[in-house]
């Protein structure tokens, strides 16, 4: 194990040519095909829908404030709840780690120039953005009702709204997240520096391999549930409608095998993140690297196996309920494993509070206790009065807000450096991420109290006597708001002003951090030949710079 | 500095070489071809389902194609699959002239099959009212299982629509592989974008190979038409 | 525990107006829910708890105090591995044991329960009790004596909600789903449609209100005086004609539905079907696809022609053609 100091230059900002100033010019980013500009698009398009999501989130809470609402009429918040879901779910938390943090770093983490497929790569990305200009059409054209699980009938013979635009979208986002996928699986498989074994890949790469898995498995199924759906509403054949002959409940069984596999593919990628900030930041190899990794296959394989648990209520058998039961129970014990290994990583550690930190020491709390609540659902007996409650919705926000946004947002402040070439001021990173915390705790906790006294989800108006609940939720809401904000004004801010970054300002391990940021077109003058295991902070000095 | 020596072309510079190139496009075909296995596999599994509801209906609908159709284009789709072999073989022993003229007769046997599917058939079918959505007549003598024939012919229609536009798809490949082999771009050395076209042509050779017992074989029409 | 916490809650809310924890426990099944529901709750505060004042500890403990610090290279430990995977999976075990078994007893209604039907449709529940009582969101029930809700849907699919009794189920169209339950205090409950069902999914709320066994009779009695389901499907069986070939010796062009109900039947392609009220209702509503040996397909559909209450009207008659063997044995 060799003893190296790595040099740390500290050249003014963008002084050398990288490829953020390579070329200039509309074209050569909208004709680009490198895999960093790429990532650049898809931050600004999935930044973009994110708010569009979340704006529809802070009106349903403040709708929420009184118990015959506050803001809008009932159709108007049941296309809320349906668009909000609908984008934050397909637009937003599918690819977001992926398609920003994946396209940038997943070669650079190898080793290598380019993904395999770079035309393809672009081509993933105006894939999202024909999708998401299709759901847009269908929000402001009167939106969608159906909730973002379109069940049927209702979504085939009832609604009266755009269901046929958004579902176009969202089957043609899917394909974006397929070809997304298939390059990863392929660029990680053939593409890695001489010497990088499969032992000695950063966690992230990992991660990200378990999620590509699921992106090629699980979507092409949600396109032909939407597609079947489409035909349905149109031509009135009979495959979903039970006036008609039709099964309700096979298009449940449809749409969820993609869709549970997807909450994995939402997650997984953050929990890549993870691996990667708590080594950093504590200055360690991680604890129990291997377990760590086939715990992201086998929650990518275990996934497929059950979604059933979506549908205990639905009057399937007490055995069909049993087995999805015990495989839910199942799949939550690779995360768990996870857990542990990133709290014992940080024993003996020599730990930094840098905001990215922050956010990673958030998620494993919020993710644990969104992880827990699960098990409430997996539990048959407990499941029964809990599903269609506000615990079902608390339990995903945990997970979904609490867990993937801020692993998100941690590993976007920890790689802005890379990215930009610039710093962001961290007294206001560390400050936002206090804000989210506190934000999104008041925001949820109080609904796993509203699920279990009984108040359903995806209603406009509630009793009275749920009332203070809510208004503890909506105040929360609001504070939660405010605080994703803070990070688009300095992240915003630091494009322009920000002190120039040296290539490894974290001091941290890992291929990416030896280039320059920004890091030139190429990536690597030479491709790099690794001698080490990942994460190997015992063994070499790597100091801030 | 990096060496930059000669590269074959074709060379993508991404990759470290062209053995590197080769296998990442090879595997990437595979990959792309599971995802198409889980997309008609959603499709095949609902048409299964129903099959099994309404048995009847679907045999009615079966019983309604024309097997002698169907048998000549999966002859023609295996012919086609042979042809695209023999193109690749040709580009391994470097003749140009075999390859250019097996990938024409692809070609060709391809839009035979389209031609004999959307003329004979699907042609046929619109014109005695079984496309559903566009004039579809419920046959009295269907008796009561007449009403979920209009399903059987909605999946029927789906899936070999969706095959079929795969095949358009790989005429389009195949329609561009033809100006490359023409103009000389492969090689024994460089033979990729034919082995990687291939691979999805035999692809969607296999699909029709379970379309075609799927939809117009199983149902007993030969053994006394009972079930 | 649940006690202690009981007391804990009223104690709150009558001090500082804080807001009800855990809502009223009103059926059988209840208290068994709400034992599991706070084994989960103690596992996961416990573990949140425990993770994170792990984490705050470490974080304060080993804080970089120096920018060159560098801390010993992390240890493999193959023992902490397998007890951090082994008690996880030990622990899950235990609640999936605990809570199927709870699903188990949960899901079988006793045999002795008192039938209702419940027809949702957008935006409002129809509630026929087999007496002929109607209700339009409400539900009165006795104390004390399970019941049984049979239910269909007339458009979308619903779902039938009583936080009070931990129940809660699915209400579809086209099939009958089922739920049971025993009240254990006279009270009025809540009732919610938690499956969105479209604009007014919010407002599709009731009350169901339990009384005890007189005031339950004496409600029954006290009505408009109306005809039993029975009665009202025997008026439909022979308004349709359905009496026209079904006739009860059995001579007609349909098979005799005297004692049919509980019956196994085989199918003309073979299959054997127990004849329960879903297969009353798809030899209503689809005739043909559920044609018995012996008998021609020629039985034409009534979908369209009845509601899903007529329906229901038309099993309960026919469930009440018992024969006389089966009458004694008391079904």
């Amino acid at each position: 194990m060799s003893t190296a100091t790595i040099d740390v230059h500290e050249a003014p900002a963008g002084s050398h040519v990288n490829y953020l100033n390579a070329r200039y010019g509309v074209k050569s980013w909208l004709l680009t095909t490198d895999h960093k500009r790429i990532a650049l698009l898809y931050l600004v398009s999935i930044t973009l829908m994110f708010f569009v999501g979340g704006t529809f989130a802070v009106l349903m809470r403040l709708h929420l404030i009184e118990p015959q609402g506050a803001l809008v009429q009932p159709e108007t918040y049941n296309k809320l709840f349906t668009m909000h879901g609908v984008i934050m779910v397909f637009f937003f938390l599918v690819p977001s780690i992926p398609a920003t943090l994946g396209n940038f770093l997943v070669p650079m983490m190898i080793g290598a120039r380019d993904l395999a497929f770079p035309r393809l790569n672009l081509l993933s990305w105006y894939i999202y953005v024909i999708g998401a200009i299709f759901t847009l059409y269908a929000v402001i054209s009167g939106g969608v009702d159906t909730g973002w699980t379109f069940y049927t009938p209702y979504s085939s013979s009832f609604a009266h709204t755009q269901v046929i635009p958004t579902a176009i979208g969202v089957f043609i986002t899917g394909f974006s997240s397929i070809l997304t996928g298939l390059n990863f699986v392929v660029t990680i498989h053939k593409m890695r520096a001489p010497g990088l074994t499969w032992f000695r890949l950063p966690l992230f790469i990992w991660a990200i391999y378990a999620t590509s898995i699921i992106f090629i498995l699980g979507t092409p199924v949600i396109a032909i549930t939407l597609f079947l759906l489409g035909l349905e509403r149109l031509l009135h054949i009979g495959i979903f409608d039970p006036a008609i002959g039709g099964d309700p409940i096979l298009f449940q069984h449809l749409f969820w095998f993609y869709s549970h596999p997807a909450v994995y593919i939402m997650i997984l990628p953050g929990m890549g993140v993870m691996s990667e900030l708590v080594t950093c930041f504590s200055r360690k190899r991680i604890f129990g690297y291997s377990f760590v990794a086939f715990s992201s296959l086998s929650i990518a394989i275990i996934s497929f196996l059950v979604w059933g648990h979506h549908m205990f209520v639905t009057g399937q058998s007490i055995y069909a309920g049993l087995i999805f039961s015990v495989l839910s129970f199942m799949v939550a014990i690779p995360s768990a494993v996870k857990v542990f290994n990133w709290t014992a990583t940080l024993y003996k550690g020599s730990i930094s509070y840098d905001a990215p930190m922050l956010y990673a020491l958030g998620f494993i709390g919020l993710f644990t206790m969104g992880g827990l609540t699960g098990l409430f659902l997996a539990s048959l007996a407990t499941d029964v009065h809990l599903n269609g409650t506000y615990f079902i919705v608390a339990h995903f926000h945990y997970i979904m807000v609490g867990g993937a946004v801020m692993a998100y947002l941690g590993g976007i402040h920890f790689w802005w450096p890379k990215i930009t070439g610039r710093l962001y001021p961290d007294g206001w990173a560390r400050f936002a991420a206090l804000v989210i915390f506190v934000g999104f705790n008041l925001t949820f906790f109080p609904q796993f109290m509203l699920g279990y006294l009984g108040m359903p989800r995806r209603y406009a108006v509630y009793p009275s006597e749920f009332q203070v609940l809510n208004v503890m939720s909506s105040a929360g809401a609001s504070i939660l708001g405010i605080g994703y904000l803070i990070p688009l004004i300095y992240l915003t801010w630091s494009m322009r002003y920000g002190p120039a970054a040296g290539p490894n300002p974290w001091g941290a391990k890992g291929l990416e951090w030896t280039t320059p940021s920004p890091p030139p077109t190429e990536n690597f003058e030479e491709i790099p030949v690794v001698t080490e295991e990942a994460y190997d902070y015992a063994n070499t000095t790597v100091t801030r710079g | 500095m990096t060496v930059h020596t000669a590269h074959p072309p074709g060379f993508a510079h991404q990759f470290e070489d062209m053995e590197q190139q080769r296998e990442a496009g090879s595997l990437g075909m595979w990959v792309f071809l599971l995802t198409e296995i889980m997309f008609f596999g959603g499709l095949f599994a609902s048409y299964i389902i129903y099959r099994a509801l309404y048995l009847p209906a679907f045999e009615i609908g079966s019983h309604l194609l024309e097997v002698k159709f169907g048998a000549l284009n999966t002859a023609v789709l295996i012919l086609s699959s042979l042809t695209m072999a023999l193109a690749i073989h040709s580009a391994q022993v470097g003749k140009r002239r075999a390859q250019v003229g097996f990938l024409i007769a692809t070609m060709i046997l391809g839009a035979a099959f389209l031609a004999i599917k959307f003329t004979f058939e699907w042609h046929h079918d619109y014109v005695e009212h079984l496309v559903p959505g566009f004039g579809f007549i419920i046959r009295p003598e269907w008796g009561a299982a007449g009403q979920h024939v209009p399903m059987f012919f909605c999946f029927y229609f789906f899936m070999t629509g969706l095959h079929a536009m795969h095949m358009i798809i790989g005429i389009g490949l195949l329609t561009v592989l033809t100006v490359m082999a023409h103009r000389g771009r492969f090689t024994p050395e460089y033979y990729a974008p034919l082995e990687v076209s291939g691979l999805y042509w035999h692809f969607v050779d296999i699909i029709w190979i379970f379309l075609f017992p799927l939809l117009y074989l199983i149902g007993g029409r030969y053994i006394g038409g009972g079930h | 525990m649940i006690g202690a916490l009981q007391f804990g809650q009223d104690f709150l809310s009558a001090v500082i107006q804080a807001p009800q924890l855990r809502p009223e426990a009103a059926s059988s099944i209840a208290e068994g829910v709400d034992h599991l529901y706070f084994a989960l709750t103690f596992i996961t505060l416990f573990f949140t708890f425990v993770i994170f004042s792990t984490i705050l500890f470490f974080m304060v403990k080993y804080r970089r105090r120096a920018e060159n610090e560098r801390p010993p290279d992390t240890e493999e430990h193959l023992g902490l591995e397998l007890t951090w995977t082994i008690i996880p999976a030990l622990i899950c075990a235990g609640l999936f044991l605990w809570a199927s078994s709870l699903y188990f007893e949960n899901s079988r209604p006793p045999s002795a329960s008192t039938e209702i039907f419940v027809i949702g449709k957008q935006w409002m529940w129809h509630i026929q009790h087999p007496e002929g009582v109607r209700e339009i969101n409400e539900l009165h029930v006795p104390v004390g004596v399970p019941v049984k809700l049979t239910m269909t849907s007339e458009d979308v699919i619903h779902d039938f909600y009583i936080p009070a009794f931990r129940v809660k189920k699915d209400v579809i169209p086209g099939r009958y789903s089922s739920l049971w339950f025993q009240a254990t205090k006279v009270g009025t409950y809540h009732l919610f449609c938690a499956q969105y069902c479209g604009a007014d999914h919010a407002e599709m709320l009731g009350w169901v209100y339990v009384m005890s066994p007189a005031d339950y009779e004496a409600w029954l009695a006290g009505g408009t005086p109306s005809q039993s389901m029975q009665q009202s499907g025997e008026l439909i069986f022979n308004k349709l004609g359905c009496a026209s070939c079904h006739l009860s010796e059995g001579t007609g062009r349909g098979p005799s539905l005297v004692g049919v109900y509980g019956k196994e039947e085989t199918l003309k392609n073979g299959d054997k079907r127990l004849v329960d009220e879903a297969f009353i209702r798809q030899a209503i509503v689809n005739p043909n696809s559920v044609v018995l040996t012996k008998y021609p397909a020629i039985m034409p559909t009534f979908q369209g022609q009845l509601n899903e209450e007529q329906v229901l009207q038309l099993v309960a008659y026919v469930k009440s053609l018992a024969s006389e063997e089966r009458k004694t044995e008391g079904k």
